[in-house]
């Protein structure tokens, strides 16, 4: 022991000693320290998988309660709760303990539709969070590992919602089942043995309850728990990405220590999380089970949906044509096949091996840590907003019998308008999104030449007017502007670069203090090419984001430089 | 006892859709489409003849045969000849073109389309509207029993309606009736611009009425299928769940997953977009 607690800048306090016997035995200070001073980069998109993270939190806590009163059994019980309208009918076990829950337990409704909405907004949170991926490139080399555990965890949580979907064992999750064994039936050859594999025999048997409990409790939940570790592993080795920016390079992440400022922050988020679900429990019926009924092969309803992250496979085969295929020997595919397992196999399949695809079709296979500007990659942009189509409109045209219903359209027109749509729209999305890439880079070019549109408008001596424009930089002879675009966003306002003699905070852009962005810009040299040295790179040109209030000010004022006043 | 409703085309009915009567009626409603379109002008005048020449022929006659028609009966068909006669004859026969034969429909069928609104009909449509009455309960009374007088057919019962069990009521309305008419009578859509409508607003006897006559693609649940005490079971349960409030919160149109899914990505996302924009522009 070479320290004691009388050597110089020891511990004093209670805390401190107790804190220093402990890292003397476990040294956990060091590792503690770097962690606690992890950087997160300081942009809103980058919160998205933490909601994910903390509605799986809330489904973990939640669905924890429910396994305390739920009861995955299969038999036969007459239902003798509170809820009137059911008493005295013969139901099964899971679903009399799933109304028990919700008219008998204490707080048992409230969780109930706590766990359900969790589970919407949980899917919900993954699908922004991967298109967030998706578009900025952030899939990349060398994080193609992070984007296939993404994927699987996608896929792995709609099974949760699957399967647990099916537990109360309600009219329309009954429904949903029916369905689900229709699938596994229509897969050529394999069909009917998989079937038995999950259902232990023909539908509906006395064990798929019992099964998908286990799975949707035990099986599933220790799977995802395992790549959410990997993943957030991977996430720390690797680092973050970051846009590119002032003072952001290749080899460094620009934004807040974990420890306070990103720690506040993700609490900030979780309670926030948390609360609009709790309030949506609360306030929002979801899932009124009571309403359904118990499930019953001989009866069906009206519009019956899957919840919405299924709702594309109910889509694609409404869309479907009744196409059976019969071949020779009693054979069938039925045409359920391939609305269902082709076309879902076919999506995810593609999800997961895209940044390979992709790597293979640009031969691009360096490292990347900045984020691409969607703009700045028309051709992924485009077929990311053309998938995004076609798979919203699926999702549509599983219920399109309730828009039928409720604009009061024809059904067999919708299934008509879904049908064209999903052959024809995806393509028009494709191209929109091109154009409109390629304008906005044209946008982005044109102002680093010829400076932003002031608007004051001058009368030249030989009769003609031009509109003067705010040079973002130093200008050549012609004066053009010798700004290179760097990947960042190129300010398109006066406002932006200080033109109303304050920094405007917009509400959606982000905050960094200038001073030691522009501190961590000189001392990274720039983070610029050798070759491009002589030139500056662009920043956002915020004051806020430590760009310069331009050489220029208002022309009004001489073309002054000004500091911005607050 | 079995009434035979040769109107009710049900589509569960096999042996009733053979008979090609509905198919006749389809053409004909099809046929008349393009008629009125042509001839709007021509239509009134010939409804105005019509109504003349059936007041001065066949009035005096049938009142001759039938001299111990009721006060309410006659009053009825002063009503029937004012309001119905253009388009269901004037001995309830029917009107190639216009309306189907109105002997045997009973008068549950008429208090189901009188007091719906949806007779005396303005519109040719897929289906048609419910609107709000055009007569008082009392001349609907009269109606009806002017119909019933000339024709028979199924009778609505008297007393209450709701007299039957709940819980059996609900499984007979998912077996008969959640397959158009959604799990809780919330409504839904069936082919070709066609609908069930939601029962929200829909009166006992409008829904005894409506299972007795089998209005458009409605099955006729006579009381072979659903006997008088089931139909009363279902009566129960839809009434109740009706007016039972949602004990989850705000019910979102009692419709499931459609509506969930978009308040999950209308309210919870666009609510979170907005939380989490605010924190990125916060130091
Ligand atoms: C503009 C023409 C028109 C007028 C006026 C009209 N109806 Fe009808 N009616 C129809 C048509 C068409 C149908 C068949 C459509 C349907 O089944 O909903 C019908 C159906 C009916 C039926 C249902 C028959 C069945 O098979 O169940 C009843 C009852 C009826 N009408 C009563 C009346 C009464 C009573 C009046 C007067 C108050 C009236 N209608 C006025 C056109 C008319
Ligand atoms: C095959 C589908 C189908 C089934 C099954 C069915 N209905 Fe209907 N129902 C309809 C249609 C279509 C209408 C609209 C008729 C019209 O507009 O003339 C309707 C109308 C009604 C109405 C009138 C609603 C209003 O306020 O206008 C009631 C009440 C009703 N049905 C009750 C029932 C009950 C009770 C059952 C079960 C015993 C049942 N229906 C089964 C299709 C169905
Ligand atoms: C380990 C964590 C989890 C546990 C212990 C758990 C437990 C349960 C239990 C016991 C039920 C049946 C009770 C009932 O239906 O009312 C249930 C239902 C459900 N679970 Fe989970 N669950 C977990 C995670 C998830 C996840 C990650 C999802 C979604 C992606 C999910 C989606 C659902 C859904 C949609 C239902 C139906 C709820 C309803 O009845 O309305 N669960 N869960």
């Amino acid at each position: 022991m070479a320290r004691t607690a009388t050597a110089p800048g020891a511990p004093t306090s209670r805390l401190g000693k107790a804190a220093f016997e402990i890292d003397d035995r476990l040294i956990v200070a060091g590792p503690l320290r770097r962690t606690l001073n992890k950087v997160f980069p300081d942009h809103w998109s980058f919160l998205l998988g933490e909601i994910a993270l903390y509605s799986f939190v809330v489904l973990l806590l939640s669905g924890t309660y429910l396994t305390f009163f739920f009861d995955a059994s299969m038999k036969e019980v007459v239902y003798d709760g509170s809820y009137a309208p059911l008493r005295g009918v013969e139901m099964s076990a899971a679903y009399d303990s799933a109304l028990q829950m919700s008219f008998d337990v204490r707080g048992g409704l409230f969780l109930r539709q706590v766990h359900h909405w969790a589970a919407l907004l949980f899917v919900a949170s993954i699908v922004v969070h991967l298109l967030r991926i998706f578009f900025t490139g952030a899939f990349r080399r060398p994080r193609e590992t992070n984007w296939l555990i993404g994927v699987v965890m996608l896929v792995l949580s709609l099974l949760m919602g699957v399967t647990g979907y099916s537990l109360p064992d309600d009219l329309l999750s009954g429904t949903g089942l029916r369905i689900i064994s229709a699938i596994l039936l229509s897969i050529p050859v394999v069909g009917t043995w998989v079937h038995f594999a999950v259902f232990n025999g023909d539908y509906v048997g006395e064990n798929i309850i019992g099964r998908f409990y286990i799975a949707h409790v035990l099986l599933f939940p220790a799977i995802l728990l395992g790549l959410i570790a990997v993943h957030l592993l991977i996430l720390v080795k690797q680092k973050h990405t970051q846009f590119a920016g002032p003072g952001r390079t290749e080899h460094n992440v620009v934004g807040n220590r974990l420890f306070p400022t990103f720690a506040a922050k993700a609490t900030g988020l979780f309670f926030v999380v948390f609360g609009l679900i709790a309030l949506l429990g609360g306030l929002v019926q979801i899932n009124p089970i009571w309403l359904w009924g118990p499930y019953n092969p001989s009866q069906v309803s009206a519009a019956s949906q899957p919840d919405w992250y299924i709702m594309f496979l109910d889509g694609s085969t409404r869309l479907f044509p009744a196409w059976d295929i019969n071949l020779p020997g009693s054979y069938t595919i039925p045409a359920l096949f391939w609305p269902t397992v082709v076309i879902a196999g076919a999506m995810f399949t593609l999800l997961a091996l895209y940044p390979m695809i992709e790597r293979k079709l640009t031969r691009d296979t360096a490292s990347h840590h900045l984020l691409q500007r969607p703009r700045d990659v028309p051709v992924r942009t485009s077929l990311g907003v053309m998938g995004l189509t076609f798979y919203v409109w699926l999702m549509m045209s599983g219920g399109n019998d309730v828009i039928a219903d409720k604009f009061q359209i024809s059904l067999n027109a919708m299934t008509w308008i879904g049908r064209i749509g999903v052959i024809i729209l995806p393509p028009i999305a494709y191209a929109i999104t091109y154009r409109i890439c390629l304008g906005l880079q044209m946008h982005d070019r044109q102002v680093l030449e010829h400076g932003i549109e002031t608007g004051v408008i001058r009368r030249l001596p030989n009769g003609e007017f031009i509109e003067v424009h705010q040079p973002l930089g130093p200008v050549d002879a012609h004066g053009h502007g010798a700004l290179a675009y760097g990947g960042a966003p190129v300010p398109k306002k006066m406002n932006q670069i200080g033109g109303a003699r304050r920094a405007i905070r917009g509400f959606f852009s982000p905050i960094e203090p200038p001073a030691r962005v522009e501190l961590e810009q000189r001392a990274e040299g720039r983070g610029l090419s050798p070759q491009e040295s002589d030139r500056e790179l662009t920043t956002s040109g915020r004051p806020t984001e430590g760009g310069r209030p331009s050489e220029g000010g208002r022309p009004s004022e001489g073309g002054r430089p000004q500091e911005p006043r607050d | 006892m079995s009434i035979p409703n040769t109107q009710s085309d049900a589509p569960l009915d096999e042996a009733e859709s053979a008979s090609g009567n509905p198919v006749r009626r389809a053409r004909a409603r099809r046929r008349s489409k393009q008629r009125r379109r042509m001839a709007n002008v021509a239509g009134l005048l010939l409804a105005l003849v019509l109504t003349g020449a059936t007041y001065s022929v066949f009035a005096p006659a049938q009142a001759a045969e039938d001299d111990n028609e009721s006060a309410a009966e006659a009053a009825g068909r002063q009503l029937y000849e004012h309001s119905c006669i253009t388009c269901h004859g004037s001995n309830l026969q029917g009107v190639e073109g216009r309306g189907p034969s109105l002997i045997g429909v009973g008068e549950a069928a008429v208090y189901f389309q009188v007091h719906t609104g949806r007779m005396p009909l303005t519109r040719q449509s897929s289906q048609g509207l419910d609107k709000p009455a055009v007569f008082s309960d009392e001349e609907i009374d009269q109606l009806m029993a002017y119909v019933q007088a000339n024709g028979g057919g199924p009778t609505l019962p008297s007393g209450d309606l709701r007299d039957g069990d709940l819980a059996a009521g609900g499984e007979l309305f998912r077996l008969n009736c959640a397959s158009c008419h959604n799990f809780v009578g919330e409504g839904g859509a069936l082919s070709s611009g066609k609908w069930a409508p939601s029962l929200r607003d829909a009166n006992d006897r409008t829904i005894y009425a409506a299972m007795l006559s089998g209005p458009e693609n409605m099955p006729v649940f006579g009381d072979n299928q659903l006997t008088p005490e089931q139909k009363r079971s279902i009566i129960n349960y839809v009434q109740t769940v009706a007016e039972q409030a949602d004990p989850g919160g705000a019910g979102v149109g009692r419709i499931g997953p459609v509506a969930e899914g978009l308040v999950i990505w209308v309210v919870g996302i666009s609510a979170l977009m907005f939380g989490i924009f605010w924190m990125g522009s916060k130091a």
